[in-house]
């Protein structure tokens, strides 16, 4: 028996299986699609997840239900906490809703597919590198997508610069407007708490070859996380400059703020 | 020309199983002529089979014999053979000379098979790759200079004599059998390396469905750039474990450990500058040319590897 078969056997029940088997992925006869992910590895990923999600970070879901059950939706959020738990996070909140699930996929850093294990295990969970390429053909194939617009600016930011949004990258913005795709603010409350990180250094990211490497405790510390969503945007492709494109990039990274605004606020205590 | 003469192909690469499919295909209604570098096969009587080096003067005589209305150009020397000069001097330089002859003799239709692998594997490579990326892999290793340069040439002999009408066609791994490059060879064995930690998603045409592929080429019209591959996907590792090979792993990183390994073995099987190959996925997006041609793969990847499974010990 291999580790995956050993793995879905005892991890995954029946209910999990046709579950994921209904939510119904574009995939090729033997499970894969053409970025790597994979059915049977996503079911064993959801019942881990599971565990992680309710019992560990104790997550708590504002508005899930706003994010469009069909069609290309750009899901935008703040990235914090070093590793891409917040984007686990809002995938499983999405995949877990009982109403109209989703699998969305999520846009993950250039190194990621130079990682032994690690690069082809978060493709086979859904994960992919985030190239505009990528993101395009997936929002042509009708699927949500989660991006970080910071990018490494956001996830390796410092914790005395906690919750302030970076600077947004535009690229999301024209493909949304070009495949006409819903924009889904979100707002994530806790994972700066997860790996608090006081210093990066530098010298030793560039001999390795890593974006930032954080001067942190070695452990992930069990903060309670918050997500909140807003209101669906939509913008249409008009062509307009560069300057305006900016501008309603401005208006979605405030949406996201509000939503984090929203989350500080419901937040009674950090652990 | 009377309106019932049947059309006239030169087909190169005469001794591979690709041009042998496509000859067996075409040869009800077309006339044949076989031409191979290698060796002078027997396709049967109504086939003049020649082995002629592209690149001597002999190779214009059958032009001028034959007046061919096609040249199916499959006889490319496969970066797991020979040496880098004689393939570039087979590759290039004779495909300039068969196109320049093709050109002089007023031949309507060129189809040349390219490979995937022009496109070369990059870490940051996107999935679904369509025809106008650009070809990277002459800056990541020498020994595919020669496959990026025959298509930098076919494209400006596409432009430059549209009359041509070149149809350069890019192909995902070819397998099946009878096939013998690095990949068919692979899933035939007992073991195959991989890359610890490293399954990168393949995509892989049968070469029955390859041979329709290039039959369809010539009936149609278009012509243009396309890649070929069907429209589903599979992580290396799984493909092996389908294909009942045992993984032979090899230590991933730091990556210059596996390059060394690999260039001490030497492996026809698995040369070193497709290790990349082996550790980044290179997915091509066949789309366009399904559509323009028509084409569907009718073999899927069960049935691929299902042949290489059962013939692991042949009788």
């Amino acid at each position: 028996m291999s580790l995956t078969e050993f793995l879905k056997r005892h991890l995954v029940s029946r209910e999990l299986d046709e579950r994921i088997d209904e939510i119904g992925k574009p995939i090729g006869s033997l499970g894969y699609d053409p970025w790597g992910y994979n059915n049977e590895t996503l079911k064993i990923g959801y019942a881990l997840t599971q565990e992680i999600y309710e019992k560990y970070f104790r997550v708590e879901v504002d508005g899930i239900d706003r994010i469009p059950a069909h069609g290309p939706v750009l899901i935008v959020a703040n990235h914090s906490g070093q590793l891409p738990i917040d984007g686990l996070l809002i995938g499983f909140a999405l995949a877990s809703r009982k109403v109209r699930p989703r699998l969305p996929r999520a846009m993950i850093e250039r190194f990621f597919p130079t990682v032994p294990y690690l690069g082809n295990l978060l493709n086979q969970f859904g994960a992919v590198l985030g190239d505009p390429v990528n993101c395009a053909k997936i929002l042509a194939n009708d699927e949500a997508v989660i991006v970080f617009p910071e990018g490494v600016r956001g996830s390796g930011k410092l914790y005395r610069d906690r919750y302030q949004l970076k600077r947004f990258g535009n690229g999301f913005m024209h493909l949304a407007m070009e495949y006409n795709a819903t924009i889904v603010p979100v707002g994530v409350v806790g994972c700066e708490e997860t790996i608090p990180t006081l210093a990066n250094i530098k010298p030793l990211a560039r001999l390795l070859g890593l974006p930032y490497f954080p001067l942190a405790a070695p452990v992930v510390l069990p903060a309670k996380v918050h997500i909140c969503v807003g209101e669906p945007m939509v913008f249409d492709n008009d062509n307009i400059p560069e300057e305006q494109v900016t501008a309603r990039v401005e208006l979605v990274k405030a949406a996201v703020g509000e939503m984090i605004t929203r989350g500080l606020n419901q937040r009674k205590r950090i652990f | 020309m009377p309106a019932s003469k049947r059309p006239q192909i030169l087909v190169t690469g005469a001794a591979g199983t690709l041009a042998q499919e496509v000859i067996g295909q075409l040869r009800e209604s077309c006339d044949i002529v076989a031409v191979d570098f290698r060796e002078q096969v027997w396709l049967g009587d109504d086939i003049p089979s020649y082995c002629i080096d592209f690149n001597k003067r002999v190779f214009e005589d059958l032009f001028r014999r034959f007046h061919f209305d096609g040249v199916i150009h499959l006889g490319r020397i496969m970066s797991s053979q020979e040496t880098r000069l004689r393939r570039y001097n087979a590759n290039v330089l004779g495909t300039q000379k068969l196109l320049d002859l093709s050109h002089k003799y007023g031949v309507s239709r060129v189809i040349i098979l390219s490979t995937y692998h022009v496109y070369g594997a990059v870490p940051f490579n996107p999935a679904l790759i369509d025809e106008e990326a650009p070809l990277k892999a002459a800056g990541l290793t020498m020994d595919l200079v020669d496959s990026v340069e025959l298509e930098n040439l076919a494209n400006i002999y596409l432009w430059r004599y549209p009359d041509l009408n070149i149809a350069i066609l890019r192909p995902c791994n070819i397998v099946g059998p009878g096939v013998r490059n690095a990949m068919s060879t692979l899933l035939s064995g007992e073991r195959a390396p991989v890359l610890a930690g490293f399954s990168p998603m393949m995509q892989f045409i049968h070469i029955d469905d390859m041979a329709d592929a290039i039959v369809l080429t010539w009936h149609g019209e278009k012509r243009g750039i396309y890649n070929v591959a069907p429209h589903d996907w599979v992580a290396y590792q799984r493909a092996l474990e389908l294909c009942g090979c045992s993984q032979l792993p090899i230590p991933s990183i730091p990556p210059v450990l596996p390059r060394t390994v690999l260039r001490l073995l030497n492996l026809r099987r698995f040369p070193p500058y497709l290790m990349d190959f082996f550790k980044y996925p290179v997915i091509i997006d066949g789309r366009s040319f399904a559509e323009d041609f028509g084409f569907s793969p009718k073999r899927s990847l069960d049935d691929i590897f299902h042949y290489y499974r059962e013939n692991k010990h042949p009788v």
